[in-house]
């Protein structure tokens, strides 16, 4: 047997490749784990810091808050295998209080209305949707 | 504050005054937080990576618990003083090979400190000496509250708190204890401890984290899993397995004096003896029989008082602080005669081992009279 040490660009033009990859994710979260982030669909590339799939399978780590939406569904096997449960229970910040709280106005606002309009009482339906109108630019300038 | 007087003053969790400070060095509790829709550390480019600085370090400096603090970029940091920082567990050896766009900064009472562009944005970790876990929870989880105000955190409401690597994420906090478990380690049953321990979810390490050897009979413990879970269930089961383990740490030792004092008298004679006699000894050599003395001033086979000197010693003896004291660049072997010379310097006031004095294990530590330090 004949060790050769190739560099990336040569290996890929010698058509050598190993199939596993460098998969420092298998290493890092439990094997499987590299098998499982492929599952998504392979040229996915987060929109706001431009982390790719295969990155993640390099390295086991993830290029920023987005890239947990961008690889959700991958992430979440993962995260299953690997921690007690899939929701967080723990701390909330209070900016995300602020945010749960709109959000609960909201569904309170949108039922009302929905139920305004069926009873056609035009004049409060207008009303609450002035306030959720207002909730809603509330709510975007904190996302 | 300057690095000099972080080296020149132990640090309130390295005094060995803690609950049970018999069998848990110290305590520590880190949070793991990012800012939110910014490339992580580890992928962010050095111009994001310092843009993220110029956010994160005045809000960290302006913590009323950072007045005179420390505070340094990592570029600005010698090699041998970050690797004095890691030798005090201030910062994480990952974050000791950081350079521009990375920071540290702690308080002048070295129990807290928050690293900058680590693996996240911020790594806040708080250290208490002994069995302290929840103190050590209460700081960080204030500082936390503190900076949240002036700082967006990435947050997800089913997720929690987002960090780089998705084994953190959920409340981003590792909770962990440095235990001594020499009774532990020689009676062979360390290994059923660990197992037993790895079973329930908690992950046993050596001295320095991660993928470390355990050297000076010296074992860190602390939660594997972040999401799921509430921050003050996981100290508290964390807790309840590390009190189990103190309790058959002391089990382990009386059966040992029981049944193996020979066997006890023998290697607390040879660590004595070696550690009084030789002239070249390994930062290796030195942990594992310092692990052996302090396990003989727990048993009473040296006073109490001489305990803060051992102590002081498993520190001092680490190769950056042994360069740092002798202010010059020191090789492998010069650091192996520099490192025995002052464990025989040290030991000279120390009177030889007593063995009468060793009939049964003096409590559990927390009642043991404060060390005489400073």
């Amino acid at each position: 047997m004949q060790k050769v040490n190739m560099c990336d660009a040569c290996s890929k033009e010698k058509g050598v490749q190993d199939p596993t990859g460098f998969a420092l994710a298998d290493l890092l979260l439990g094997i499987g784990a590299a098998e499982e982030i492929e599952k998504g669909t392979p040229t996915q590339k987060c929109p706001v810091c431009g982390y790719t799939q295969a990155d993640f399978k390099k390295t086991g780590r993830l290029g920023c808050s987005m890239c947990y939406v961008t690889f959700g569904e991958g992430l979440n096997t993962l995260l299953k295998a690997m921690h007690k449960g899939t929701k967080h229970v723990g701390k909330l910040p209070q900016r995300a209080h602020r945010e749960i709280q709109l959000g609960d106005q909201m569904r309170t606002l949108t039922e009302n209305l929905e139920k305004a309009v069926a009873e056609e009482n035009y004049e409060t339906a207008a009303s609450l949707r002035d306030q959720i109108k207002q909730l809603e630019s509330e709510l975007s300038s904190k996302v | 504050m300057k690095l000099s007087s972080v080296i020149s003053t132990a640090g309130e969790w390295l005094r060995g005054e803690g609950p049970h400070h018999q069998v848990v060095i110290s305590s520590r509790v880190r949070f793991a937080r990012n800012l939110r829709n910014r490339s992580f550390p580890g992928w962010a480019k050095k111009a994001e990576r310092i843009a993220i600085l110029e956010v994160t370090k005045p809000a960290v400096e302006e913590l009323p618990e950072m007045q005179d603090s420390f505070s340094e970029l990592l570029q600005d940091l010698s090699a041998l003083e970050k690797q004095v920082l890691v030798e005090r567990h201030l910062i994480s050896r990952e974050h000791a090979a950081k350079g521009a766009g990375s920071a540290v900064v702690m308080n002048r009472r070295q129990t807290l400190s928050i690293m900058l562009n680590e693996e996240d944005h911020l790594r806040m970790q708080s250290m208490r000496s002994g069995l302290q876990l929840k103190q050590a929870f209460k700081l960080v989880d204030k500082i936390d509250s503190e900076l949240e105000s002036k700082l967006e955190f990435a947050y997800d409401s089913r997720l929690g708190y987002l960090t780089a690597c998705p084994t953190n994420v959920g409340t981003g906090m590792r909770a962990s204890a440095m235990l001594h478990l020499p009774g532990l380690v020689l009676s062979e049953m360390i290994n059923q401890v660990i197992q037993a321990v790895s079973k329930i979810g908690l992950a046993v390490r050596g001295l320095y984290g991660e993928g470390t050897e355990a050297m000076g009979n010296l074992f860190q413990i602390s939660n594997q899993t972040t999401l799921g879970e509430k921050e003050d269930e996981i100290i508290n089961r964390l807790t309840k397995v590390i009190e189990t383990i103190i309790e058959k740490e002391h089990d382990a030792r009386q059966v040992l004096i029981q049944k193996k004092s020979n066997t006890l008298w023998d290697q607390i004679g040879r660590a004595y003896g070696v550690l009084t006699f030789a002239h070249a000894m390994s930062s290796k050599e030195a942990l594992n029989l310092l692990s052996i003395i302090k396990l003989g001033v727990d048993l009473g086979a040296f006073p109490e008082e001489r305990r803060f000197a051992i102590d002081q010693l498993f520190i001092d003896t680490q190769p950056a602080h042994l360069q740092k004291s002798s202010d010059q660049k020191l090789n492998a072997e010069e650091r192996d005669h520099l490192r025995a010379q002052i464990i025989r310097d040290r030991l000279k006031v120390f009177p030889k081992p007593d063995i009468s004095k060793m009939a049964r294990e003096p409590g559990n530590g927390s009642t043991a009279a404060p060390s005489n330090n400073e």
